[in-house]
C-alpha cells in the first residue's frame, strides 16, 4: 500500500513537471558521463605513470667506435657497480634491426647505421638509479658529467619521461575533478529545484496531509523518491550512452593502444554500480536540500 | 482513538455550563499573542462537553480561528492549558501531533479539496495518507459519501459540483474516520443560504451520531435558528457564552440604533 501509493504520486507528480523534471535528469545525465570518462581515464593514466615508474632503465651509449673489446670492459666495469641487478648488451646491429622493423622507411633512407651499442641496466631498486648513473658518469667540478670509462659516450635515465607522464597526469585528474564537482553542484541545485517546483504545485496536497494526520515522512517519500526517480532516469541514460561509447569506441582501440586496456581500470559492472550510487546519492542530497528548506512539517 | 476516551479525573469545581460527561475541549485561562504583539486570544477559559453542538461568533480577528489552531495544535498558547478528551496539548511531542489530528476532523471555508482528484479519492485520499488499508477505503467511503448524499457524484471533480456539494465532500473527508471531534472554520461562508441550512442540517446528523462538533460561523442566521450554545468572542475575550443562544444579545432595535448611529 505505502510503497505503492508513494510512486504513483511520485509519477503523478513528475509528468506535471515534465520540462524541469527533464532538465534535471539530464543534468545528472552529463554528471555522470562525466565521471563515468574521468575514473577510467585517471586510473589508465596513473597505472601507465606507475608502470613507467617500475620499469626504469638506465641506457649506457658507447661511442660510435667502440670496439667489442671495449663494450666487455665496460659491461665488467657496470656488472661490479653496486645495485646492478641485470645488464643487457644490445649491438648496434640488433638495435638497427628492432628499430627498422617499427619504422623501415625511415631507415631505409639512412642507409648507414647510426645507432651506438647499448648496454640495459636494471636496478634492483628503481630509487638507486642515481646511484648507478652517478658511479658510472660522475658529476665533474664543473657541473658536466664525465664518463666511467673513455668509451661510454653517454649514461641516461627515463626518469625524465616519468615525471612528463606525471604532470600530464596530474593536469588531467584535477581538470576532471573541478569539472566534476562544478558538475555535481549544478545537478543538486537543479534536482532541488525541481523538488521545490513539485512542493509548490502540491501545496495543496501537503496542507490536506498535515491537517489529515499524516505523519511528517509520509508526506516526505513521495519527494524524496521524486528526486531518486530523476537520478535513476539520468543515471541510467548516461551508462547506456557510456556502454554505447565503450562498445563503440574504446573496445576497437584497445587492440592498438595499450594505455586503454591498462589491468587497473575499473571493470563496467563496477563503475556502473558506482555511478548509480552517485547518481542516487546527488538526487537524494538535492530532494533534501528542498525539503529541509521548504517542508517544515 | 484510544487517547479520546481517556478521562482525567475531573476537577471538584464545576464551570458554569459543563454539561454532562467528561470535557472533550477545556480552555484554561489561554492566551495568544502573535509575533509582532498582535493578539489572538486573551485569557480564554471555557469546556465543551461531549456530543455539544457549539457555535463560535463573533467578528473577525476576534480569535475565532485561533481557537480552532490552537485546538489542531498548529499554534502553542502564549498561555494556559488546553486539554482535548483530558489530554493536555502541551504534552503532545511533535512527532505526535499527527496522530492527534486524526481525531480532529476540519472544514474549512474555501473546501482545500484537491481539484485533479474525484470526489471519491478526495474522500479516500485523507484515508491513504494515514495508511488505512485498501478494504477499510473501499467500504468506508461509499458509507460516508452516502452520509453526505454524494453517491451519485463519487466520479466527478470538484469544479464540476456546486458550492454547496463541494463543501459536502469537504465535511466527507473530515468526517470519514469519524472523528470524535468536528472542527468547522466558517463551513457555510461561501454558500447561499438554502445550501448553508443543508450543511448544518448534515452537521448536525453528524452531531446526533456522538461527535462533538465546533463551528466558527458569521452566518446569524442559522445560529438564531439552530439555538444551540453560543459563545461570542471580541477582540480575543469571550464575551457571551449561552446554552441557547442567539447570535447577537442586542436586539433588532438596538443594532439598528447601531447602524443609525
Amino acid at each position: 500500500m505505502g510503497l505503492h501509493f508513494f510512486l504513483r504520486e511520485s509519477l503523478r507528480s513528475l509528468r506535471r513537471n515534465a520540462v524541469p523534471s527533464f532538465a534535471a535528469a539530464a543534468s545528472v545525465l552529463v554528471t555522470l558521463l562525466v565521471l563515468g570518462v574521468f575514473i577510467p581515464v585517471v586510473q589508465a593514466t596513473t597505472g601507465a605513470a606507475n608502470s613507467v615508474r617500475s620499469k626504469v632503465l638506465l641506457d649506457v651509449y658507447m661511442k660510435t667506435g667502440a670496439k667489442p673489446a671495449d663494450d666487455t670492459r665496460v659491461k665488467a666495469l657496470i656488472a661490479r657497480t653496486p645495485h646492478v641487478k641485470a645488464v643487457q648488451f644490445v649491438s648496434k646491429q640488433q638495435a638497427y634491426e628492432q628499430e627498422r622493423q617499427r619504422n623501415p622507411e625511415a631507415y631505409a633512407l639512412l642507409g648507414s647505421n647510426p645507432l651506438p651499442d647499448t648496454f640495459r641496466v636494471t636496478p634492483d631498486d628503481p630509487a638507486k638509479i642515481g646511484a648507478i648513473r652517478d658511479a658510472l658518469s660522475p658529476v665533474t667540478p664543473s657541473g658536466a658529467r664525465a664518463a666511467a670509462d673513455p668509451s661510454i659516450d653517454e649514461v641516461k635515465n627515463r626518469r625524465d619521461e616519468t615525471e612528463k607522464i606525471l604532470t600530464a597526469t596530474r593536469v588531467v585528474k584535477l581538470t576532471m575533478a573541478v569539472l566534476a564537482v562544478l558538475l555535481v553542484l549544478a545537478s543538486v541545485l537543479l534536482v532541488s529545484n525541481t523538488i521545490r517546483l513539485s512542493l509548490f504545485s502540491r501545496r495543496r496536497e501537503v496542507e490536506v496531509m498535515k491537517l489529515v494526520g499524516a505523519t511528517d515522512w509520509f508526506i516526505r517519500w513521495p519527494f524524496v523518491l521524486e528526486g531518486v526517480i530523476l537520478g535513476f532516469l539520468g543515471g541510467l541514460g548516461a551508462l547506456v550512452l557510456l556502454g554505447f561509447g565503450k562498445i563503440a569506441l574504446l573496445d576497437p582501440l584497445e587492440r592498438d593502444f595499450a594505455l586503454l586496456s591498462a589491468p587497473k581500470t575499473i571493470g563496467f559492472g563496477v563503475l556502473a554500480l558506482v555511478l548509480m550510487l552517485a547518481a542516487v546519492g546527488v538526487s537524494a542530497a538535492g530532494s533534501g536540500l528542498s525539503l529541509r528548506r521548504f517542508l517544515r512539517v | 482513538m484510544a487517547t479520546m476516551e481517556e478521562v482525567e479525573p475531573r476537577p471538584a469545581r464545576r464551570f458554569e455550563r459543563a454539561s454532562a460527561g467528561p470535557p472533550v475541549i477545556e480552555f484554561r485561562g489561554v492566551s495568544k499573542r502573535y509575533e509582532g504583539g498582535d493578539v489572538g486570544l486573551e485569557q480564554a477559559t471555557f469546556r465543551v462537553g461531549r456530543g455539544e453542538f457549539v457555535f463560535l461568533v463573533g467578528a473577525t480577528g476576534s480569535g475565532k480561528s485561533t481557537i480552532m489552531r490552537l485546538l489542531l495544535k498548529e499554534h502553542e498558547p502564549t498561555e494556559g492549558t488546553i486539554r482535548v478528551a483530558g489530554r493536555e496539548l502541551g504534552d503532545i511531542g511533535r512527532r505526535k501531533v499527527p496522530y492527534y489530528r486524526r481525531n480532529i476532523g476540519m472544514v474549512f471555508q474555501d473546501f482545500k479539496l484537491l481539484p485533479n482528484r474525484t470526489v471519491y479519492d478526495n474522500v479516500a485520499y485523507a484515508l491513504q495518507v494515514t495508511g488505512h488499508s485498501r478494504k477499510e477505503i473501499r467500504t468506508k467511503v461509499p458509507d460516508i459519501l452516502r452520509l453526505t448524499g454524494l453517491s451519485l457524484k463519487l466520479h466527478n471533480y470538484p469544479d464540476q459540483l456546486s458550492g454547496g456539494e463541494q463543501q459536502r465532500v469537504s465535511v466527507a473527508r473530515a468526517f470519514v474516520n469519524h472523528p470524535p471531534l468536528l472542527l468547522c472554520d466558517e463551513p457555510t461562508g461561501n454558500l447561499d443560504p438554502e445550501t448553508s441550512i443543508g450543511i448544518m442540517q448534515l452537521l448536525y446528523r453528524i452531531n446526533r451520531t456522538g461527535s462533538t462538533v465546533l463551528v466558527a460561523t458569521h452566518d446569524s442566521h442559522m445560529v438564531d435558528r439552530m439555538r444551540r450554545r453560543v459563545i461570542e468572542l471580541q477582540k480575543g475575550r469571550i464575551i457571551r457564552d449561552e446554552l441557547t443562544g442567539l447570535y447577537a444579545a442586542q436586539t433588532t432595535a438596538e443594532f439598528g440604533a447601531l447602524l443609525r448611529d
